[in-house]
């Protein structure tokens, strides 16, 4: 094969690599970055950690809105959806703790 | 002539190492943090793959806020400032479009198997469409209310490609009796009984020949937060409805039931959509259609703008009929002139405006107020709802001329 026979056979290569890219796509792969939000440090924090991290981060906490009316009752209110609309699996004995961490930490 | 050899040798190895798109994030490198403008509204700006730094809501599921600037570069809002919201942790960050399939199956005639291959040789369909989260600007609800926290981020307008779901549904042959398709992604929750996301839509909805299978996002595939490979785009409709890697289609013959449909995203059954504030409403329906909004995006809250002409710009969108009329206000809406609109991408899309304005020196309170084809206009009072969806309230952006 002559050079400039082997630089055709070269272009060739990659035309039909480029045409093929463009009808068949390819895999993505994507690594999220490490999570840099974490629970604050309050009474039974290591109950939170325990039963909460598993489904979500600490933002879905630290973002709610703050006041009077983000209290103990919201908290609740909260923990108790996580549990009865979300399925997640927390012992009844927990769900007080939680909402005195959560209470005491996030208000 | 070697040294060309080698060169396009080269190029060849580049394009197959690049065959498998592999992306990386970073919170880190972008250490600094905005401040949305509503109590606690402190948020990270964070790098996650295929994206430009993008405000971090949440990280796990992730929920990414489109930083309000990109929406002053064009009308279509780019793939990597487009924002991401997920509803479980369960999230799919490997796929093959090679292996990846569709199914449609239920009460059809003809059960499919669909690759992405085989939707690519059905006749493709172009649209340009905003899709919000229906808490997109939750943050700004009064009273507060809990969910995600967003400002007017959540929201962006791309030209998706893709297939009309019609043509799946007839490829299936939907049976006699059939009232409504359901969809389900790949992303799923962590626990057992958590429920699953899927949503559904109306048969004749679902095939009005709008409602697509969208397999490429402004020219290109789309990121994979966004849905890669496919995602059902769902013109005029909340975000809620456009299942990101959309690998089920299931056609019932009831209505559909579970609680993200049931429960969760529902809507006061009124004309506002409105509750009293901090009440409870009566009966709710599902979320469905956008209503008009409109921003300024060339001036950003608490601007100091020269004393004089000054030109602003912005976007007005609504569920489908079109934007027939955008108004500034610079006395706090006082009075009103007309903006000019921009070019027309289609109803569904953004709109530009741009208005010339006279700002003598001091403060001022702008104003901007889109009316679309249908008689809709925003209101100046924010209504509410017990889940903060659907603001649409006249936005207010305060400078000070000098």
């Amino acid at each position: 094969m002559t050079v400039s026979m082997r630089l055709a056979a070269a272009a060739f290569t990659l035309a039909a690599g480029l045409g093929l890219a463009a009808v068949q796509a390819k895999p993505l792969k994507i690594t999220l970055p490490e999570e840099t939000a974490a629970f604050k440090p309050g009474p039974n924090r290591e109950v939170v950690m325990n039963n909460c991290t598993a489904c979500h981060s600490s933002d879905y906490v630290q973002t709610q809105p703050r006041g009077a009316k983000f209290s103990k009752d919201f908290w609740t209110a909260e923990v108790n959806k996580m549990v009865k609309v979300y399925g997640a699996p927390i012992e009844d004995a927990d769900i007080p703790k939680i909402v005195e961490y959560l209470t005491a930490t996030y208000q | 002539m070697l040294d060309r050899r080698r060169l396009l040798a080269g190029t060849t190895a580049t394009v197959a190492t690049l065959g498998a798109g592999s992306f990386l994030g970073s919170i880190s490198a972008f250490a600094k943090t905005v401040t949305l403008p509503f109590d606690n509204g402190e948020r990270p700006m964070a790098q996650y793959p295929q994206k430009r730094p993008m405000i971090l809501q949440t990280a796990r599921p992730p929920q990414l806020e489109t930083p309000f600037s990109v929406y002053n570069e064009g009308v279509i809002t780019p793939n990597d400032a487009f924002f991401v919201r997920y509803h479980l942790a369960d999230i799919p960050l490997d796929i093959d479009p090679a292996t990846f399939t569709i199914e449609v199956k239920g009460k059809v005639d003809k059960p499919l198997k669909l690759s992405l291959a085989d939707l690519k040789k059905m006749p493709a369909k172009e649209i340009v469409a905003v899709t919000q989260c229906s808490g997109n600007s939750r943050g700004f609800s009064t009273p507060r209310v809990a969910g995600g926290q967003s400002g007017n981020g959540a929201m962006g307008n791309a030209r998706w490609k893709g297939v009309p779901l019609k043509a799946v549904l007839e490829r299936a042959g939907v049976q006699a009796g059939a009232k409504q398709v359901v969809f389900g992604g790949l992303d799923g929750p962590v626990m057992d009984k958590t429920p699953d996301f899927a949503k559904a839509l109306d048969l004749d909805h679902a095939r009005d020949g709008e409602v697509m299978i969208g397999y490429e996002m402004n020219g290109t595939a789309l990121p994979m937060l966004n849905g890669f490979p496919v995602r059902l785009v769902v013109p005029g409709y909340y975000g809620t409805y456009w299942v990101k890697h959309l690998n089920a289609i299931t056609v019932i013959d009831s209505v559909y039931d579970n609680f993200w449909m049931k429960t969760a995203y529902r809507i006061p059954d009124n004309d506002c959509h409105c509750v009293e504030p901090g009440t409870a409403p009566k009966a709710t329906i599902p979320i469905n259609r956008l209503n008009v909004r409109s921003f300024i995006t060339s001036v950003p809250d608490g601007a100091k703008v020269k004393a004089g002409e000054t030109r602003l710009k912005g976007i007005a969108f609504d569920g489908g009929k079109g934007i027939k009329a955008v108004a500034v206000s610079i006395d706090g809406g006082k009075t009103w002139q007309p903006a000019k609109l921009g070019k027309n991408l289609g109803n569904y899309s953004f709109r530009e405006w741009h208005a010339t304005v006279r700002l003598p020196a001091g403060a001022h309170e702008l104003k901007v107020r889109a009316t679309s084809n249908d008689g809709q206009m925003q209101p100046m009072e924010a209504s509410w709802n017990p889940a903060g969806y659907m603001r649409n309230v006249v936005e207010t952006v305060r400078v000070t001329a000098a």
